[in-house]
């Protein structure tokens, strides 16, 4: 047990020895919120995978396909198909583009203040769901790994942490920090598909034929022999398909519109190595989640549901099995840094679109009062931000947050990709439109997912008390059409020729990269 | 780890705090001092947007990325369409035990991968493309500012 401890500690000093060294060299706005545009393609191709995969991905995929199969599997595939539309769609028109944020591109040909409001709120919500998903999982996480570490202690080390990075490393301590992560996550995973496929003399075939036919004892002492290649075993009728076409959807328009996703395209030199980096994303993401299926159904047929305590141990629990306890505090180890790299790329894109988009441009129209003044109440801001995840992770210690992180790419998908493809791609799109798509997308995924079944339900353990009033644990089918729609709808009963008459410098700008931010630039 | 250095200029840095008007290389450049090739403001974004170099630059992007986007939409979808009604068809054995399920699931990975190598391959030629437009945009910008 103190293994996963000593390794967890050299992974936090080894992250506040970058933070440190980034603090230390990093200079004004651009250095803070962009890493002085310095990434490298790969360098930044890892820490997307980093900021992306979190530990809902390493232990929720791995436990699902353990538990569930192949459904597991299945579920895992639109993560990846997701960077099709990053790759396509926003990468390199956000470059050319953008400065800090989201809001940038949006604000360029509409009215700055209320679409930089509207997509700051937004920011801040998708943001702030995902992170207290992250850190309520980050706790749950080491009450089941250190039996030693309270929950409230491991989520205020984690949360002090992600605020340490942030405050003083910046964007550059959280992109390394994010690259170790993904080198750690995928050298975890490789080793560990590796010795489960050992099991198995590396025969495929004979690896497939114990994943057809998993026997165990179940808990009420009878045997049971289950197919864990058969399709079903998770997403039951009669909702089952259209929730996971729903949640499709949300992945596949969400991810393109996701906050700390987006930030990362800023990080480096220009779009062409913007779009370099999508691709070495997708390559590790993608390679990652095949690896899932020998970890998930490694755990599956080496351990059976009989020896897993819970559906997250399952990915632990093999490693312990095949590798010994010192591999099981490797992975563990894993676990907590996958963790901590997500919620510091959260809180850095909450801050800063806190500060750039809320602070510097709707409250003082677009000037600093003081040089650095942005910068400052970015930092201030990752410190709020940071404290409030803390209490209200604690507060909701005993709540199943999972939804939480459904919640936030259907608020990405219905808000805020509306208002970034109709900007780019439809000359007739006014403020108006992009304030009605932003505010109908948020409010339509907010509260569907409250009637939904992951929030209402009539046992315990529902939030809500009664039967669901919507039958999909994901609201993406009907709240990203309704933002959509209400974009559409609210640009074309109003007129604003300013925001026509400047489509075609954003349309020039975005495809050739003209007046784009430049490397190192202040 | 060294990161990539970028040109700089070679005038030693000053800045120090003692300094009256603290100056480093790395701030941009005042608006009197800029070429006008490096203001923006003096393009013809109107005329670029019409020129037809440039309307064969968006034509020949959308000619890969919007039938891309309609296949892969409908190549992930069929996914769970597939898996959710018609689940007998998608249990058949196709390679040893391996179901088409699994198989269909995991062709989703290549299916995206070989459409992001194609991307960046069609990407990486109009590069040249919009580069040569970029750079004739601001050398009428710099001429557009000589004559003022």
């Amino acid at each position: 047990m103190t293994a996963a401890l000593w390794m967890f500690l050299a992974f936090v000093a080894a992250t506040l020895g970058i933070t440190w060294w980034s603090a230390r060299r990093s200079q004004g706005a651009s250095a803070y919120f962009a890493a002085g545009r310095r990434i490298t393609g790969w360098q930044n191709g890892l820490a997307v995978a980093g900021d992306y995969m979190s530990a809902a991905s390493f232990l929720g995929i791995a436990g699902m396909i353990a538990f569930h199969g192949y459904d597991g599997f299945m579920y895992s595939v639109g993560w990846l198909v997701a960077y099709l539309t990053v790759l396509f769609v926003v990468a390199e028109p956000l470059r050319n583009a953008g400065k800090y944020t989201m809001a940038d591109v949006l604000a360029y040909r509409l009215r700055a203040s209320p679409v930089r409001a509207m997509a700051s709120l937004s920011t801040l919500t998708v943001s702030t769901f995902y992170m207290i998903a992250q850190m309520v999982g980050a706790g749950a996480l080491v009450k089941l790994l250190l039996p030693g570490i309270s929950y409230e202690v491991a989520v205020t080390g984690v949360g002090i942490l992600m605020i340490i990075y942030v405050v003083f490393g910046g964007m550059l301590a959280t992109t390394w920090v994010q690259i170790i992560k993904a080198v750690l996550l995928m050298s975890g995973s490789i080793l560990l598909s590796i010795l489960v496929l050992a099991r198995f003399d590396f025969d495929p075939g004979r690896f497939f034929e114990a994943v057809r036919s998993v026997t165990w004892v179940g808990k009420d002492g009878v045997e049971v022999t289950r197919d864990f290649l058969t399709p079903g075993l998770l997403f039951k009728p009669p909702w089952g398909a259209l929730d996971l076409i729903s949640l499709g959807m949300a992945l596949l328009f969400g991810t393109a519109g996701l906050p700390h996703i987006l930030v990362r395209f800023y990080t480096v030199p220009d779009a062409k190595t913007a779009r370099i980096s999508v691709v070495w994303a997708m390559a590790i993401i993608g390679l990652f989640y095949i690896l899932t299926t020998f970890l998930g159904f490694g755990a599956a047929t080496l351990l059976t549901p009989a020896r897993i305590s819970v559906e997250n141990m399952s990915a632990p629990l093999l490693a312990q099995e095949l590798g010994g306890d010192l591999f099981f505090a490797f992975i563990s180890a894993v676990a907590f840094a996958t963790i901590l790299a997500v919620v510091a790329g959260l809180t850095i894109s909450a801050s800063t679109s806190f500060a750039h988009d809320f602070y510097t441009n709707v409250i003082h129209h677009g000037r600093e009062r003081k040089p650095g003044q942005e910068v400052r109440v970015a930092r201030i801001t990752a410190f709020v931000v940071g404290a409030i995840a803390i209490l209200l992770a604690i507060k909701l210690q005993t709540v199943n947050v999972a939804f939480l992180v459904g919640l936030a790419f259907a608020v990405a998908a219905s808000a805020n990709l509306p208002g970034i493809v109709l900007t780019l791609f439809w000359k007739r799109f006014n403020t108006a439109g992009a304030v009605a798509g932003l505010g109908v997308g948020l409010a339509s995924a907010i509260i569907l997912i409250l009637l939904s079944p992951s929030v209402m339900g009539t046992d315990a353990k529902a939030l809500i008390q009664g039967t669901p009033l919507f039958p999909l644990k994901n609201p993406g089918i009907v709240s990203i059409p309704l933002g959509f729609l209400a974009a559409v709808v609210a640009t074309l009963l109003t007129r604003e020729p300013e925001s026509e008459a400047r489509y075609s410098e954003l349309l020039v700008r975005s495809h050739t990269g003209i007046g784009a931010e430049k490397e190192g630039a202040e | 780890m060294k990161l990539p250095s970028t040109p700089e200029d070679p005038t030693p840095v000053s800045g120090g705090w003692t300094d009256v008007t603290p100056v480093t290389h790395r701030s941009p450049k005042p608006p009197h001092e800029q070429t006008a090739a490096e203001d923006p403001d003096l393009v013809d974004w109107e005329g670029v947007a019409r020129s037809p170099e440039f309307r064969e630059l968006l034509r020949r992007k959308a000619a890969l990325v919007v039938p891309a986007t309609i296949f892969f939409t409908l190549y992930y979808f069929a996914l769970p369409v597939l898996v959710g009604w018609f689940p007998a068809f998608m249990e058949r054995r196709v390679l040893g035990p391996v179901n088409l399920a699994y198989l269909f699931a995991l062709s989703q990975f290549f299916m995206a991968w070989i459409l992001a190598a194609i991307y960046l391959r069609v990407a990486g030629r109009l590069d040249a493309v919009s580069g040569g437009i970029a750079d004739r945009a601001l050398a009428r910008a710099a001429e557009k500012g000589r004559a003022r």
